[in-house]
């Protein structure tokens, strides 16, 4: 049924519509109307049965889903930023004993200096948690990504997180085509744990494993991440046949095919993305953009054949890492390894700064240009901090201080 | 002349014997049909009172429940020395995840069992005074606060004995332990969290220690009685820990409740309902003597200072719990 609504709200029908029956959730800013409306729907009586559970941290959230799921249950949560990084433990845990707990990520940046605004620091930093990362571009992939989730993460019994750009999708109200229940219960079959806690069949989950078998253990968790590599594409495409529309999957090209220049990106950039690519193509330019849904696990060879025959790859990232550079980026080199492709990475949009139009088609249609470069960057403020801090020792935090040059007009 | 009624303990040990009762009387252990949670082959020190306080405690919750139950436990000696296969023991179904998150986990068994609609099913949560006082505090908090359908066991050995005996929240005054090297922990810190759990004013809160396993046992039958959050604080001496022999570990723990340290008792919503009197009262240096971790009290001079700072800790909770008669 076509709708006119919330991000939030559309997810929250969605995971409604996949009977979840427990939800765990501590609130967090842009999480936050997923949780309510979900909480409404348990409360009212529309979704049942379903467990709605307040508790006082993410870490508790995420702890009370992996007792859950350990019991058999189907079991949701929400998060972002901070609270994705509160429940870090436990996000490598539920992993590690392969509970298929799904879970929202409103993506946002991680402080300090404390900002809510979207970017995505938060779920990058955890990729290498074992969860499954698909990353919506729209509000209907976003809800179309929640009802594939929980049958790719009770399949595999490996946890999977749908990340959505804060505010930008979470608060953003759009036409969504909510699925019906009859749709939603013939693609999504009942959970069948692998194990459970059942006091008719004892079983011990979590015991300790010593050097003899661990790396085993481990391994058999990139497996079931492999594994996805494989049903990732076909539920897709059973999807499409059930619901009548393309969503998921691991990469898809947007006028790739003959493209010298290909723009890789995650999330909601890419409407943005495809709309330049369109003007540069009639400016004459050869380009095309690479949307990644899958980030976990990384789909190599996919990503590869769709970054074809292209000279030029860009790289626009929401989030980097310190000290190093892209982190999309190393994969995308490596998934391009030998083939003699320029990856360069991009920094954009961090805490919540506007990917304009403008600034992309200027770095488009630029030279080249270094390997690692920020979008948009104020070079001035960055230089009067330098040479703030090379004057005194004592040159304050400066994050203040860069707010106060702002201010005074730098 | 008082009359003395005739009592069937065993010499020093106050605990009946078995074979004096009727059988609807004897302790679950006395069964053959005991539920026997954790079985021999564990790995746990020898005289180890956590390993004895868990498996009366789990036996006689599976006893309560007809085995329609689920273990969840937090990182620690007892999970160690309890799963590393082929010493995996445990008879029940069973599940650890973290060190701090065990009362987070079995709600959320709880919650599951209840959208399921098994409520039958009763969940237990365990761990040491560290997994529980300490890093899961806010957790077990949460727990409490929700009234959540789980009884909580916290096996208080006073110590993180699992990392090699560092301070924890539950640490008594002047205890030697790898991070409070002598003159020991320092007076006037730790928490006493049954009280704190009393304070949630959840159905049920009570103390006990492995020198009365019968006490042990009737707690977790009475604590299975009720729904929602129940907590049960067990004092488990640690021989490696405490520096006491190995066979020495009952009589250290009551001794612990001899001498008014640690006072037994239960609360229902928040208010005292019954306390376990102290019989023959002893003075601290009792208790603290058998101790290598209090051996610096008894050097040449002794510090009869701290001793009597002890000592008056012990006499404010006779005062309070009204332990003596
Ligand atoms: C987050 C985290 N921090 C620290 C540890 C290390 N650790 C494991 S068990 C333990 C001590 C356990 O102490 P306690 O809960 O009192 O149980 P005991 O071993 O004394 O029975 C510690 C510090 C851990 N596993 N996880
Ligand atoms: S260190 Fe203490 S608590 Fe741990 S197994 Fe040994 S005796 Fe038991
Ligand atoms: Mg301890």
């Amino acid at each position: 049924m076509l709708r006119q609504m919330e991000g939030s709200q559309a997810v929250a029908e969605a995971v409604a519509l996949c009977r979840p029956e427990v939800i765990c959730a501590y609130p967090i800013s842009p999480q936050t109307h997923i949780v309510e409306a979900l909480s409404r729907l348990v409360t009212g009586g529309r979704l049942k049965p379903c467990e709605y559970v307040n508790v006082e941290s993410e870490f508790a959230a995420l702890s009370a889903c992996i007792g859950a799921s350990a019991a058999g249950a189907r079991t949701y949560t929400a998060t972002a930023s901070q609270g994705l990084l509160y429940m870090t433990e436990a996000l490598y845990n539920a992993s590690g004993l392969g509970l298929p707990v799904v879970m929202t990520v409103a993506n946002r940046a991680i402080g300090a200096p404390i900002n809510i605004w979207n970017d995505h620091s938060d779920s990058m930093s955890q990729r290498d948690s074992g969860w499954i990362q698909l990353y919506a571009e729209s509000n209907q992939e976003a809800v179309d990504l929640h009802v594939q989730a929980f049958a790719l993460a009770e399949e595999l019994s490996l946890p999977v997180m749908v990340c959505m750009d804060g505010f930008v999708l979470t608060h953003a109200f759009e036409r969504v085509d909510l699925p019906s229940q009859e749709q939603v219960d013939a693609f999504l079959p009942p959970y069948e744990p692998r194990q459970v806690l059942d006091p008719d069949d004892p079983v011990s989950i979590g015991a300790m494993v010593g050097p003899e078998a661990f790396t085993e253990v481990r391994y058999l968790g990139h497996l079931r991440q492999l594994a996805a590599l494989e049903r990732i594409p076909h539920l897709a495409a059973r999807f499409e046949r059930g619901f009548g529309r393309a969503c998921g999957g691991l990469v898809r090209g947007y006028r790739t095919e003959d493209a010298d220049t290909i723009v890789l990106a995650l999330g909601s950039v890419l409407g943005t993305l495809k709309d330049v690519a369109d003007e540069l193509r009639q400016d004459g330019m050869r380009i095309g953009v690479a949307g990644l849904t899958t980030f976990r696990p990384f789909p190599l060879h996919a990503v590869r054949k769709v970054l074809g025959r292209a000279r030029r790859v860009v790289v626009l990232e929401r989030a980097f890492s310190l000290g190093a550079g892209g982190i999309v980026a190393a994969e995308v080199r490596s998934a391009l390894a030998g083939n003699g492709a320029d990856v360069f990475t991009v920094v954009a949009g961090l805490g919540g700064r506007a990917v304009t139009k403008a600034s992309l088609r200027l770095l488009l249609t630029g030279g080249p240009g270094e390997p690692l470069t920020f979008l948009d960057l104020n070079q001035d403020l960055v230089a009067g901090e330098l040479r703030r801090a090379g004057r005194a020792r004592r040159s304050g935090p400066p994050a203040e201080n860069l707010l106060r040059d702002l201010a005074g007009g730098v | 002349m008082p009359v003395e009624r005739t009592k069937f303990y065993q010499v020093g040990s106050f605990a009946v014997g078995n074979r004096l009762l009727p059988p609807e009387q004897r302790a679950v252990q006395a069964s053959p049909d005991r539920g026997n949670s954790l079985t021999c082959g564990h790995r746990a020190c020898r005289g180890c009172g956590e390993a004895l306080g868990a498996r009366w405690a789990v036996d006689a919750a599976i006893s309560a429940t007809a085995g329609r139950m689920v273990v969840v436990n937090a990182t620690g000696c007892l999970e160690v020395f309890s799963t590393p296969y082929p010493e995996s023991s445990w008879q029940v179904s069973w599940i650890h995840s973290l060190f701090g998150n065990a009362p987070a986990v079995a709600t959320g068994v709880a919650a599951a069992l209840r959208a399921k609609g098994r409520t039958e099913v009763r969940v237990v949560g365990q761990g040491g005074d560290g997994g529980t006082v300490d890093i899961g505090f806010a957790c077990l908090s949460g727990m409490f606060e929700r009234d959540d359908d789980v009884l909580y066991i916290c096996y208080d050995n006073q110590a993180y004995m699992n990392t090699g005996v560092q301070r924890s929240g539950a640490t008594p005054p002047a205890a030697r332990t790898a991070t409070t090297p002598l003159p020991g922990q320092a007076f006037g810190q730790g928490k006493n969290v049954p009280l704190i759990a009393m304070a949630h004013e959840i159905p049920y809160v009570a103390t006990a220690t492995v020198a009365d396993l019968r006490d042990l046992e009737y707690k977790v039958r009475r604590a299975m009685e009720f729904r929602g959050a129940r907590y049960l604080h067990v004092l488990v001496p640690c021989p490696l820990g405490w520096v006491t022999a190995a066979c020495d570990t009952i009589r250290v723990a009551r001794l612990a409740t001899e001498s008014g340290l640690f006072p037994v008792f239960e609360a229902e919503r928040g208010e005292v309902t019954g306390v376990t009197k102290i019989r023959r009262r002893v003075p601290v240096d009792d208790y603290l003597r058998l101790q290598g971790r209090y051996a610096h009290l008894f050097g040449d001079p002794p510090k009869t200072d701290v001793i009597a700072r002890i000592q008056a800790g012990a006499d404010r909770n006779v005062r309070r719990f009204g332990l003596v008669d």
